[in-house]
């Protein structure tokens, strides 16, 4: 039982309470939020293992949609808070461990996302030609894990598999002409290697209807906006079973409801309406993956819809046809990795978690992505870490009421390893990148490799000296 | 192209919406919220929050709405930021069955 100790009871001025957040995302940073509005003196200590924050909003966000970064607004003002410390280049798991962080701090929050993928779970899954939306997003937004990949694309026919927005953005990527690219904050290796693009059709494949896509109306829309693009979708696709049309009926499914109707205006388009074509394919999934030294092509099978209304799933009909492929792209989702010292679900891809606590003993939480699955959009994950932070603080009679010491051991335990960057560095590395873009015409160029963003952080800082 | 909260939102404020904010931008006074345009980023993800879908995106707005773009851009900037769920109004069950939600 935690009572009083010489310091002050837990969340006192004179014993603040000290949370690890570990990942640098939207949901990290309305966990932080969240934990400055409550009434209790906390100090925050967010470790990310990149060098620069905001995980999917500076790594996932299309180029494309540049208001859809303004929450790192946000987050930078949430930065500047008194009580908070970003140590980046950091990786739990490997440069300190849970149970460390278990010492230094009175709670661990966890958000930090989904970085795998899931598996289609087919032979010749990783032929060259074979690829996940996640190293293609990666790619052309610039993650360093990712800057490495190389996508041919001198076929004229990529493959989607999946109905989700990644898979909308990676069709969208793929689509848009160099000089749309051209002045938005895209990788510059991955504009230089779309200018040599020779796709034309794109086929994004879903295992069931229309009316269980998940893709967001708006980005759906987007796609039959754009120039020099025909979206394309057979009127046999449309023709939905009873259960799917009780879906679309409900008052509160009108984002699916959207999404067909959508559709259903694109039912009279035609192939010869434009030189690039994105073709919508429903109630198919792939079966397998064939190929000499890379990827040729995938043999397909035709899906039934069974089941009641909301709970129908696809059952392989038998009838399958082989499709020639080269490039194909999987976006069937993101999955969580793990890591020692949490339980994981590894049905769901996530930490095992009840409201955001996780295990029975308290003092480890979860927020966003790891702790609900990869849905959602950015706002999704403020209700989220919100709920988790209350799940936290109802906890406080229960944690080890004894002050601990937060960031400076860890600082202390980090010393002579890796390099820590400070918010202060990634402000640093935050002008470079818009310096750099500037010469380009672009709102910033993104460093891509964790060396040069440490080089810079090390760097001695030019100080003017005013007398 | 900004979203909007229109007149299906008073006698309810269920607020719902604001949880769901990434930037804050929604402003209320007693009777409802109301998007600032200017900092609104378009994710969309205020329209499935609310319970009897009183936020449309401006190109979805019906006909007899239209007039909700302007008076959010006028009010909203005037009131409060409301980022913190609140309790709905006491007709707000009422009205949302009115509504047929």
């Amino acid at each position: 039982m935690s009572s009083g100790t010489d310091a002050g009871s837990l969340g006192s001025a004179g014993n603040p309470l000290r949370v690890a957040i570990v990942g640098s995302g939207p949901s990290g940073f309305y966990a932080a939020e969240a934990l400055f509005k409550s009434p209790v003196t906390v100090r925050v200590d967010m470790i990310e293992r990149l060098p620069v924050p905001f995980g999917l909003v500076r790594h996932g966000v299309a180029p494309d949609h540049p208001r859809l970064k303004q929450p790192v607004l946000v987050y930078d003002k949430i930065a500047r808070s008194p009580g908070f410390t970003f140590l980046g280049n950091v990786t739990v798991g490997r440069d300190i461990s849970v149970p460390q962080l278990q010492a230094t701090h009175h709670a661990v929050i966890f958000a930090c996302g989904a970085e795998s993928d899931r598996r289609l779970g087919l032979p010749n899954e990783d032929l060259p030609g074979s690829h996940t939306a996640t190293e293609f997003v990666g790619w052309y937004n610039a993650h360093p894990d990712y800057r490495e990949r190389s996508f041919d694309l001198g076929a004229e026919a990529a493959v989607i598999i999946g109905q989700g927005n990644v898979a909308v953005d990676v069709a969208r990527i793929l689509c848009k002409s160099v000089d749309e690219l051209r002045t938005t904050d895209i990788a510059e290796h991955a504009l230089n290697a779309l200018a040599a693009s020779r796709i034309r059709d794109i086929h994004i494949i879903g295992r069931r209807g229309p009316a269980q896509a998940s893709f967001t109306f708006k980005e759906l829309r987007e796609l039959g906006e754009l120039p020099g693009c025909v979206t394309l979708v057979s009127r046999s696709d449309l023709d939905l079973q009873p259960a799917c049309v009780a879906e679309l009926d409900d008052r509160n499914n009108f984002n699916a409801a959207k999404n067909v109707e959508i559709l259903r205006s694109w039912a009279t388009h035609s192939a010869t309406m434009a030189d690039k074509r994105i073709w919508f394919h429903f109630q198919q999934s792939p079966v397998a993956m064939a190929g000499t030294g890379r990827l040729e092509r995938i043999t397909l099978e035709r899906n039934c819809l069974t089941g009641p209304p909301f709970g129908q799933s696809a059952k392989g009909t038998g009838a399958t046809f082989d499709l020639g492929c080269g490039l194909l792209f999987r976006s069937i989702g993101y999955r969580g990795l793990p890591l020692p010292g949490v339980p994981f679900d590894s049905l769901k891809g996530v930490f095992s978690n009840t409201a955001g606590r996780i295990g029975d003993k308290p003092g480890l939480y979860a927020a966003g992505w790891i702790k609900r699955g990869p849905s959602g959009i950015i706002g999704t994950n403020r209700a989220d870490a919100v709920a988790t932070v209350q799940s936290l603080l109802a906890d406080l009679p229960l944690l080890d009421a004894r002050p601990k010491p937060g960031a400076e051991s860890l600082h202390a335990a980090l010393a002579g390893g890796s390099q820590v960057l400070a918010y202060d560095d990634w402000r640093r590395i935050d002008a470079e990148e818009q310096r750099l873009g500037l010469v380009l015409g672009k709102p910033r160029e993104k460093m891509t490799r964790v060396r040069d963003m440490l080089a810079l952080a090390g760097s001695k800082q030019e100080s003017c000296h005013d007398g | 192209m900004p979203h909007i909260v229109t007149d299906k939102c008073q006698r309810c404020r269920f607020t719902d919406c604001v949880t769901t904010c990434p930037v804050a931008c929604f402003h209320g006074d007693a009777q409802m919220l109301y998007i600032d345009n200017v900092q609104c980023v378009d994710c969309g993800a205020c329209v499935p929050a609310c319970p009897v879908h009183a936020i449309y995106e401006q190109s979805e707005l019906p006909p007899d709405k239209l007039e909700w773009l302007a008076i959010n851009a006028q009010r909203a900037p005037a009131l409060p930021i409301i980022e913190d769920k609140q309790v709905p109004l006491p007709t707000a069950e009422a009205r949302k069955r009115e509504l047929g939600y």
